[in-house]
């Protein structure tokens, strides 16, 4: 059968067949072959949805609405997300024009570059960072380039860093912060500078702001809401992580109108509309949603102190991640690279975590541990962790 | 703090003060103290277990839900008749509430018939109460915020980005 692999494989256009593989496949295997694992490895929330949201999924699909809604949204859950963002965010959008409701950021993701990008254009973006930035860019026929953020600046990025990486081939900045993986959020100070970068170059900023909900130290700041970025600024949001939604598939972004209304036009041919049901239930999430989500994200805080407590106890060095639910922590003193360590830890304690380098280059020596897991596991995940430290010192 | 002991507390009564401590980010001491604190103002007045009707034994307990009427007193009101009422162990929960009856009682015997006659031969002789209707529970679907049937187990990934 091989033959005929490689026969079809001329047929995979050459961006394509050039997107990397997961470097780390043979590890997610082991992890998949193993049944007693406690899993930190998860970029996801614990949490069911509310019950109220699922209930107005429920609703919807008793009420018989299956049929295709506007391609930009629901009018109604479009009016809701602009009332939200500007509450939260205090950017303001037109429903009308300027807000389009996707399957998840990821797919908000992939319109925003097919729409900014020409063959070569590059974007600039922070690194370790979630794996499909890059494959995105790609898929666009774009050039990433990464700007790698660093464990002494609590891994926000460098102004500097990101000028640096400007040549006159640069299209926009990709910002996501909180920050999978590192729980990293930016400071005022930095924010405010790499707008300034954006307006002095004439970029366009994507702001993936996934995780802004549960930032548990700071108030969160968008860029999009510093003054003269709405007009150069993609923001994107959605419901997964927040309101504990990632199988719903439903996100959204909003942007000026020419440019919303060009991702538009990608979208209704590609996708025509996000899941009827998604968007009521979506709906139900912005009304109602509020506490519950207040009180996950009072959770994972909570899970947040003792978890990070107790890797540093472990021995393992792990700043306080400010937002999202992920813990990054550095394996270097432990001698093993992240990989190895992971391997390790998972062969002989069944615990896993994501070494760093899935997340690029940037992300060697350090692992990622999320902790939107239940306290019981997180409990006996760091006894075997320290358990695991100690065998290595010994 | 004490509010959020409490809250930790209701919706977990067997967290220990360690992992209480561990939740708030405050010592292990300080969480036993205000614990101990609580439990000896009578702000915390009992733990217990939510069990199924599945539960060993549960399959001899007969529950009622019973409404009474009642004339309140002169002096104490709806109070001397409810105390009264709550000092039989036969009474599991009792509480005044507005409407159209004035206590709301829940009863638990081994049988039937030991309600029914706590009903006849106790309450509804007690100076005070006007009239009663029992109600037999059939089935209990949540109890103190537990769901008693539970979902399927649903597999999530065990690794994702």
């Amino acid at each position: 059968m091989n033959g005929s692999k490689s026969a079809s494989e001329r047929f995979i256009a050459p961006h394509i067949a050039a997107l990397p593989p997961s470097g780390i496949r043979k590890f997610f295997d082991l992890v998949n072959s193993m049944d007693d694992v406690i899993s930190l490895g998860v970029g996801e929330p614990d949490f069911t949805t509310p019950w109220s949201i699922r209930e107005s999924g429920i609703y919807s699909l008793e009420h018989g609405h299956t049929a295709y809604t506007s391609n930009l949204g629901t009018p109604q859950l479009r009016r809701a997300i602009c009332d939200y963002v500007e509450k939260n965010y205090h950017v303001s959008y037109d429903s009308k024009s300027e807000c389009l409701v996707t399957i998840g950021v990821s797919e908000a993701l992939d319109l925003a570059f097919r729409m900014l990008l020409s063959p070569g254009d590059e974007v600039i973006y922070t690194e370790p960072c979630y794996v499909s930035y890059p494959a995105e860019i790609r898929m666009a026929h774009g050039v990433p380039v990464p700007v790698t953020t660093r464990c002494e600046n609590e891994f926000a990025v460098e102004p500097e860093d990101i000028e640096k990486a400007i040549t006159p081939k640069t299209k926009a900045i990709l910002l996501n912060f909180p920050c999978n993986p590192t729980g990293a959020v930016m400071p005022e100070n930095k924010l405010q500078a790499v707008a300034e970068l954006a307006k002095k170059y004439d970029l366009v900023v994507l702001t993936d702001e996934i995780y802004s909900e549960l930032n548990y130290d700071n108030d969160h700041l968008s860029i999009a809401s510093l003054p003269g970025m709405k007009e150069r600024t993609i923001f994107l949001h959605g419901f997964s992580k927040a309101f504990a939604m990632t199988g719903w598939r439903v996100g959204y972004v909003c942007a000026p109108a020419a440019m919303t209304a060009a991702m538009m036009r990608i979208h209704q041919y590609s996708i025509m509309c996000a899941p009827t049901v998604a968007q009521e239930a979506a709906l139900e999430a912005l009304k109602n949603g509020g506490n519950a989500m207040l009180e996950m994200k009072e959770s994972y805080r909570s899970r947040r102190d003792f978890f990070v407590r107790g890797l540093n106890d472990a021995g393992l060095q792990c700043l306080l991640p400010h937002g999202a639910f992920y813990a990054f922590a550095s394996v270097k003193n432990t001698g093993l690279s992240s990989e190895e360590f992971a391997e390790k830890l998972l062969r002989t304690e069944h615990v896993a975590v994501v070494p760093g380098e899935a997340f690029g280059p940037g992300g060697a020596g350090f692992i990622r541990c999320c902790y939107a897991t239940s306290a019981e596991e997180l409990q006996e995940a760091l006894i075997r962790i320290k358990r695991f430290v100690a065998s290595l010192k010994g | 703090m004490k509010d959020k002991i409490i809250s930790l507390l209701r919706a977990n009564a067997k967290l220990s003060a360690q992992e209480i401590a561990d939740k708030l980010n405050i010592s292990a001491a300080d969480a036993a103290g205000l614990i101990t604190g609580m439990e000896k103002d009578g702000v915390i007045r009992g733990y217990t277990a939510i069990v199924s009707d599945e539960a060993p034994g549960s399959e001899t307990r007969v529950k009622a839900l019973i409404e009474v009427k009642v004339t309140p007193n002169r002096d104490g009101g709806f109070d001397r008749v409810a105390r009264r009422i709550a000092k039989f162990p036969e009474v599991t929960d009792l509480c005044l509430l507005s409407g159209s009856y004035d206590l709301l009682l829940t009863v638990e015997g081994n049988s039937l018939q030991q309600v029914a006659n706590f009903v006849s031969a106790k309450l509804a002789t007690i100076d005070g109460v006007i009239s009663t209707s029992t109600g037999f529970q059939l089935k209990r679907y949540k109890e103190s915020g537990i769901i008693m049937q539970s979902d399927e187990e649903y597999e999530r990934l065990k690794i994702c980005f």
